[in-house]
């Protein structure tokens, strides 16, 4: 079971890299899959079919493996395929048939769990993701991701001029480590803060990943000199949480 | 120039041959034997008594001609066309439009080709309304109306329309990208005198800006607001106040993020409305389950001029019988993103008696369609939708649902009915039962599939639509197709303007039959058919009448398209490729060409090369 399920998630982050456009480009929040992708160095309309999959993936837990089948098989556009010797033999799904627009098929697919109104709010945590700097956002579902280097790794890719610096090997910084955290922080790189349920913006990282995940309402990715005011109070946070 | 789909011929040089023309009329025109007659008197008289006429003359095609006559008819005809239509916006530069039509109020663009649709096309391919937005703003500071389809519009030309139009009222964006929430906020802001905004099937991007309370405070002109594609929240109360605010209100489509309770307040502040999408059509999450739910039946009823229905987005269906109320009236519903079952459909379709549009999905299954066929005899178009768009997904509808809709509503001029099985037989009787069928596409999912219960190609189903279906204009084909279906086409389908091709025919013959049987043929998309360099070269009679050709994934080579390239200077000859392929040099993997007065476009993208 957990290799399908760490199946999935390679296919998503591959479908993740391909889908998710740069700041700057011309389309905007990925949620709703309205990517339209200038980057030559993705293909981004069809990378709205994957958004699909980003989203999709535990909503529809039935049909999720046979969309990753649809958007990963078949085409001449998908390296995904050649690079991916696991894929189901199933019937190969050919782009752009049957001929139903991207749109429509989103919803279809996201309406057949509108049945399972509970359990589809427990099973998606999207939060929204801005960046200092590009003037569209983005929507993660964070329950896509098991650890903070896997969303480091998707943030990375969606805003690929953003670079963070490689957390310690449990995946946390290391708070307690002040002078680490302080080079970090004065650092031109990016780091992603979060606004958790009290409403307080913590740097992301100071808390094990799960209960980062239910308290993250959403997501801010600002430059290391100007995250400097949150390091005091996430370190006293985890002090007191500690 | 102006791109008409309906035009009987119209070559791309016809400025060139009005002119040769104009000589001839000039020569002839004035009489003989009256010099003085020569002079400007008589001329002007005839224009301005032109110039009245022609404003009776609003048809594309009445005008085109009108502009043939001589050089005199074209220029009144040019000054007096109020509604420019340009159905491939690289077919004709900005510049020139503007400077053969001066005095426009209403544009109509068209981008992209179709099949850009279904991911069949890079992105970024082109199609930008921004050199248009600037000539607008430029030549037609009065211009009222724009309505763009498949272009990309972006931002920054959303707002050079608010800022720089003054007086505008009307924009309509079908299937179009590259703009968001910010620009729409401009827009609305600066537009005082907007009466619609209709957003259809287009890509909106999220820039988090609440633009519904950027429309300005106190009454408002709008007449129709249509956000039903716009994927993000917006300002419940900003749109309650707006809705109160614009007592012409008639159309009003809400996205799905709007619940029923506050669609219920919006209905009792416009119950004069026309058209109605609905949002969600269930409650939001933090409705309290104790709460007294508003009357939903009683706002419907006070709607009594609502004759289209839509939305029901994230549909409950324990409150579909809230519409019963307005059933009678209506001529237009839009059940497509409502996966309801038969037996919910029943009832409300039981009421339906003046129902013309009906747009469902395959969940109604064959039964439903059965309830439709029996009780909306006025039906003039069908869509039925799959709810698992796959090859080799579940078949709710059938050739028994076809049949019966065949049967039951003969006034049929429109449908688009996606399956897993068909028969030739259902196929057939449609043709004879519905012979008023303007368009007529079926899309068997499965690839190459045959008659189920004879085995057989679908070739003499479709044979029948177009021998028997004297008024069709638009065929999309599918399912296990020989070249014989393409002949019957070539031989029957003398008025086919539009024809989609996938996974069918046998050989070049299948396309030549079409080109060289099909004098109205416009519009011709074909993908992943084994036609090759000498079909194409088969057109060549015909492809400047012709708005577009479109072949992907057939067997074209570079060197067969650059033949037709050099035999046709007035025709643009794309060969594009995915993004990420190789250039793969004996293979051309997707063909797009058009006719154009203006030679190869300058915004091309990487992926596109033109011969």
């Amino acid at each position: 079971m957990a290799n399908v399920l760490g199946n999935e998630h390679d296919l998503n982050f591959k479908e993740t890299e391909l889908c998710l456009g740069l700041p700057g480009g011309v389309g905007g929040g990925c949620g709703g899959g309205n990517e339209v992708d200038s980057s030559p160095k993705t293909t981004g309309k069809r990378g709205f079919s994957e958004t699909v999959d980003l989203k999709l993936n535990l909503q529809a837990k039935e049909t999720g493996m046979d969309l990753n089948k649809n958007l990963g098989n078949g085409s001449k556009e998908k390296p995904v395929s050649a690079k991916d010797p696991a894929k189901p033999p199933a019937k190969a799904q050919v782009v752009g048939w049957p001929p139903v627009r991207s749109y429509r098929k989103n919803v279809m697919a996201s309406n057949k769990s509108i049945g399972e109104e509970s359990e589809k709010a427990s099973s998606a945590a999207f939060v929204k993701v801005s960046m200092d700097g590009a003037p569209y956002l983005r929507k993660v579902d964070l329950k896509m991701y098991k650890s903070y280097q896997e969303l480091s790794d998707a943030l990375a890719m969606m805003f690929s001029s953003f670079t963070m610096g490689n957390y310690g090997s449990q995946g946390m910084i290391d708070f307690m480590n002040e002078s680490k955290l302080m080079d970090l922080l004065n650092s031109s790189d990016y780091v992603p803060s979060y606004e958790d349920k009290d409403g307080d913006w913590m740097l992301v990282g100071d808390v094990p990943w799960q209960m980062f995940v239910d308290s993250c309402k959403r997501l801010r990715i600002m430059k290391g000199s100007e995250a400097i005011g949150l390091a005091p109070r996430a370190m006293e946070k985890c002090k007191s949480r500690a | 120039m102006s791109e008409d789909d309906e035009r009987q011929q119209s070559p791309p040089s016809d400025l060139d041959f009005v002119s040769n023309k104009a000589r001839n009329c000039n020569a002839t025109g004035s009489g003989s034997g009256h010099p003085e007659f020569q002079s400007a008197y008589p001329d002007q008289v005839l224009e301005n008594v032109l110039e009245n006429v022609l404003h009776f003359l609003t048809s594309k095609r009445d005008r085109n001609a009108a502009s043939l006559v001589c050089k005199s008819w074209y220029r009144v005809e040019a000054l007096t066309r109020s509604e420019l239509f340009i159905g491939n916006c690289y077919a004709v530069s900005p510049a020139r439009a503007t400077a053969r039509f001066t005095r426009v109020r209403a544009l109509q663009l068209k981008g992209k080709p179709r099949f850009a649709d279904f991911n069949l096309m890079p992105p970024d391919w082109g199609a930008h309304f921004n050199p248009w937005a600037l000539a607008m703003a430029k030549a037609y500071p009065w211009l009222e109306k724009v309505h763009l389809k498949r272009m990309t519009v972006t931002d920054d030309d959303l707002a050079t329309l608010a800022l720089l139009l003054l007086g505008f009222k009307e924009l309509v964006l079908v299937c179009c990208d590259g703009f968001g929430t910010s620009g729409l906020a401009i827009f609305v802001n600066e537009c005082r005198q907007l009466k619609v905004l209709d957003l259809i099937d287009s890509e909106v991007s999220d820039d988090e800006t609440d633009w519904i309370s950027c429309f300005p405070e106190g009454e408002s002109h709008l007449e129709s607001l249509i956000f039903d594609c716009v994927e993000c929240h917006i300002n419940f109360e900003a749109l309650e106040r707006l809705v109160a605010n614009s007592p012409s209100l008639k159309k009003l489509r809400l996205n799905r993020y709007v619940s029923i309770g506050q669609l219920y307040r919006l209905m009792i502040r416009a119950p004069q409305l026309t058209h109605l999408g609905t949002g969600s059509f269930s409650p939001s999450e933090i409705a309290g389950q104790g709460d007294q739910e508003p009357d939903y039946v009683n706002a419907f009823a006070a709607c009594k001029s609502l004759v289209c229905l839509s939305g029901f987005r994230e549909i409950i269906p324990d409150y579909l019988p809230a519409i019963y109320p307005v059933c009678a009236n209506l001529t237009s519903l839009n059940f497509s993103y409502a996966n309801i079952t038969a037996e919910q459909l029943k009832p409300i379709i039981s009421k339906c008696h003046k129902l013309q549009v009906f747009w469902v999905l395959d969940s109604i299954c064959d039964e439903g369609l059965q309830a439709v066929a029996a009780t909306c005899k006025e039906l003039r178009e069908l869509r039925v939708f799959p709810v698992d768009p796959r090859e080799d997904g579940d078949g709710p509808v059938s050739e028994v649902g076809l049949q019966a809709i065949s049967e039951g509503c003969r006034k049929l001029q429109s449908i688009l009915y996606f399956c897993q099985r068909m028969t030739n037989a259902a196929v057939i009787a449609m043709s004879k039962n519905c012979p008023d069928l303007v368009v007529f596409r079926l899309c068997i999912m499965g690839r190459h599939r045959a008659d189920p219960v004879t085995g057989e190609p679908m070739d003499d189903g479709f044979g029948a639509i177009v021998m028997n279906c004297k008024k069709l204009t638009r065929l999309a084909v599918s399912g296990l197709l020989t070249d014989k279906a393409f002949d019957y086409i070539g031989q029957h389908g003398k008025l086919v303007r539009t024809l989609s091709v996938a996974f069918a025919g046998d050989s070049d013959m299948g396309l030549k039959y079409v080109l060289e049987g099909c004098p109205q043929l416009q519009k011709l998309e074909i993908r992943d058919s084994p036609f090759g360099d000498a079909a194409l070269r088969s057109g060549l009679h015909h492809y400047y009448n012709m708005r577009f050709l479109w072949m992907s994934s057939c067997r074209l080579t570079p060197s067969g398209c650059q033949e037709i390239a050099r035999a046709m200077p007035r025709l643009v000859v794309e060969v594009i490729r995915s993004a990420d392929e190789e250039e793969m040099d004996d293979a051309v993997e997707i063909l797009y060409m058009y006719r154009s007065l203006e030679g190869p476009r300058t915004d091309l993208p990487k992926f596109v090369t033109i011969l």
